[in-house]
């Protein structure tokens, strides 16, 4: 008995003394990102001996739990607006460029083989038009053989940060849809079927046949779904990938975003995807212990330095260098410990 | 220790230990349900002084302009139970009767045991069996059968799952009521000439009466709560059913879908449909009871 009880005292110690030496680093937020998120904390244990626990709850969740101050940082695909963000003490900086892509399940279509505008889309998932041989679809699409059949629209069940990049490009380019339905990270579905998370929804497109959702692109290369290119801003019909992506982010102006709040959808340019959304990283300004800030900052700077091909491979867009330093000037000025700077850039 | 263990080997004070003990636990339980209930309706108050009366009327859910309604999620949750009901409990009661009454054994032991197996099956498996199998087996079966484009999510396939699920649970505790019944009574009533119909309607089922309702309102429990076998397949919007086809949500299903994005005065409608759904379970409990009251007053018993 005594002897165990020895034992046990000394793996207690052991295990304490080893947790306090290798503090892991949690966050909790969108699944937007999440499958970056997911081979970054396993590259970054094996580089660096730290361990990051990323939880994909959703944007919302992933708000909350910072606001609480569950975790160390939060992830979230809508952007805080600058006044929130200074009411809560928080900082908010882009991590990743990524792409919502149209997705669906047509007999005798092939991939990318259809095409469609942003007004078109809109009244499809408002439910305004409920077949696949609608005039609108036809005429738009010259030369390809549309079946008769109807359009099983697939949304999100759950309140999602891409179900809010995707209603964001529908308000932009539907008056109709911003009146009724409005932009949110759930909304008022009036037609269709709900899938839980990207995976649900991408099973559900693959079940039903005639179906048609969106999803983060990674989720439509992976359930291997066809994608449908969209007319964008510039009046082009574009296809989904890593390029398109990265053109709607070069647009982006960082410099005049206060809080780096910035909305990629429907943005200028002629080879730019539509509905392109930035996720986010949000801590708090006053951090309380020096040496676990300065461990965040620096997976945060390893993630945009080290992990940017790990990104690519997986179809969404790094930051570019201009933007890091950008951000990692705002950590030098921002971020404290008692009044202390904790990174110099 | 060796004191500590004569004064609990005291018979007097391990009994009263024991007592407090007991007492305690048995508290516990109560308290932690006073407890739910009072902070359930604490974070509901929000969503019931705002919405009132029309909440549980009113079908409208629009998370951009906030205002939510539970007759969506009320309606799916009772359709799909009732239909859940409907074929579970007569398939259960039947196969009960057959495995306690005529089975041999060498044929109602591995049965048994292979009800037990399926009444302890997480939810979830059968939520994923059904969203990969019976989806598209009900998708192919309504068309090829009836030419009803159906497209397999709905309330239909959701109250089939809840059938397939509470089954075996429904069924074991009516098997184990059966079990019960005496063999001396039984015996008698077949020595008086009655056929195995009669002794099993009026014998083993008046005698177990209360045991069987018992076990359909456990069913009817688990039905009402259950959440990812439903979520899979309901459809997930929030409409009210006009057919069995028709798409809809259950409550659980729309606390499970919106709970970790929620707040303000959505977190608070969704505890509303929580509390909702804690009084709905409370109701049949209660409608139970006094049905139990009744049936042993009819039989002559106090």
């Amino acid at each position: 008995m005594q002897k165990m009880l020895k034992a046990g005292i000394a793996v207690t110690i052991a295990v304490s003394s080893f947790a306090s030496i290798a503090k892991s680093i949690n966050g909790a937020g969108a699944s937007f990102p999440a499958p970056v998120y997911r081979v970054w904390t396993y590259n970054y244990k094996q580089a660096k001996k730290v361990k990051v626990n990323y939880q994909s709850v959703g944007s919302g969740a992933g708000i909350n739990q910072i606001k609480s101050k569950t975790v160390d940082f939060g992830a979230s695909d809508k952007p805080l607006k600058k006044a929130e963000l200074d009411k809560f003490g928080l900082v908010q900086f882009p991590m990743l460029m990524g792409g919502v892509v149209v997705v669906a399940n047509i007999p005798g279509i092939k991939n990318n083989q259809l095409k469609l505008d942003g007004l078109t889309l809109a009244k499809i998932f408002s439910g305004e038009i409920r077949r696949w041989n609608h005039p609108t679809i036809v005429s738009m699409n010259l030369g390809t053989e549309i079946p008769a059949m109807p359009i099983n629209v697939v949304h999100r069940s759950d309140g999602s940060g891409t179900t809010w990049i995707f209603t964001n490009y529908l308000c932009k380019v539907s008056p109709n849809w911003e009146k009724t339905i409005g932009c949110g990270k759930s909304v008022k579905w009036t037609a269709g079927y709900g899938g839980q998370k990207n995976p649900g929804v991408a099973n559900n497109v693959k079940k039903l046949s005639g179906a048609i959702g969106y999803v983060e692109y990674t989720y439509a290369v992976e359930a291997k779904l066809n994608t449908i290119q969209l007319k964008n801003k510039a009046g082009k019909f574009v296809k989904p990938d890593i390029k398109s992506f990265q053109s709607a982010g070069a647009s982006a102006d960082w410099e005049n975003a206060p809080g780096y709040y910035m909305v990629l959808t429907n943005k200028a340019g002629a080879k730019s995807w539509p509905i392109t959304g930035v996720t986010y990283i949000l801590m708090y300004k006053k951090q309380k212990n020096a040496a676990e800030a300065k461990s965040l900052l620096k997976y945060f700077d390893w993630c945009y330095k080290q992990g940017a091909s790990v990104a690519e491979k997986l179809k969404y867009v790094p930051i570019p260098k201009s933007v890091i330093a950008m951000v990692e000037k705002s950590w030098g000025k921002e971020i404290t410990v008692n009044g202390k700077k904790v990174w110099q850039p | 220790m060796a004191t500590l263990k004569k004064q609990l080997i005291n018979p007097e004070k391990f009994d009263k230990v024991f007592k407090s003990l007991c007492a305690g636990s048995a508290l516990l339980v109560s308290l932690l349900m006073a407890g739910l209930f009072i902070q359930l309706v604490y974070y509901a108050l929000p969503a019931i002084r705002t919405f009132g009366f029309k909440f549980l009327i009113s079908s409208e859910w629009d998370p951009v302009n906030n205002i939510y309604g539970a007759l969506p999620a009320i309606s799916g949750t009772l359709l799909t139970t009732a239909i859940a009901l409907i074929i579970a409990v007569p398939i259960s009661f039947i196969v009960a009767m057959y495995l306690v009454e005529s089975a041999s054994p060498k044929l109602s032991t591995p049965i048994s045991f292979a009800l037990d197996l399926l009444a302890a099956v997480p939810s979830i498996i059968y939520g994923m069996w059904g969203l990969f199998i019976f989806v598209p087996f009900m998708q192919k079966f309504f068309k090829s059968l009836f030419g009803i484009d159906y497209s397999g999510f709905g309330f239909l396939t959701g109250g089939i799952i809840l059938a397939f699920m509470i089954l075996p649970f429904i069924c074991a505790i009516m098997r184990d009521v059966f079990k019960l019944v005496p063999s001396v009574t039984k015996e008698a009533a077949f020595g008086a000439g009655s056929t195995h119909w009669e002794v099993s309607y009026d014998i083993s089922m008046k005698y177990g009466a209360k045991g069987l309702l018992g076990a359909v309102f456990l069913g009817l429990g688990r039905a009402v709560g259950e959440t990812m076998a439903v979520l899979f397949v309901i459809g997930n919007v929030q409409n009210v059913p006009k057919s069995l086809f028709g798409r809809g949500t259950t409550i659980a299903a729309t606390l499970a879908n919106n709970f970790s994005e929620a707040e303000g005065i959505l977190k608070s409608s969704l505890f509303e449909l929580g509390l909702i759904l804690l009084v709905m379970s409370l109701g049949v409990q209660v409608l139970g009871q006094l049905w139990l009251n009744r049936v042993s007053r009819q039989m002559g018993e106090k």
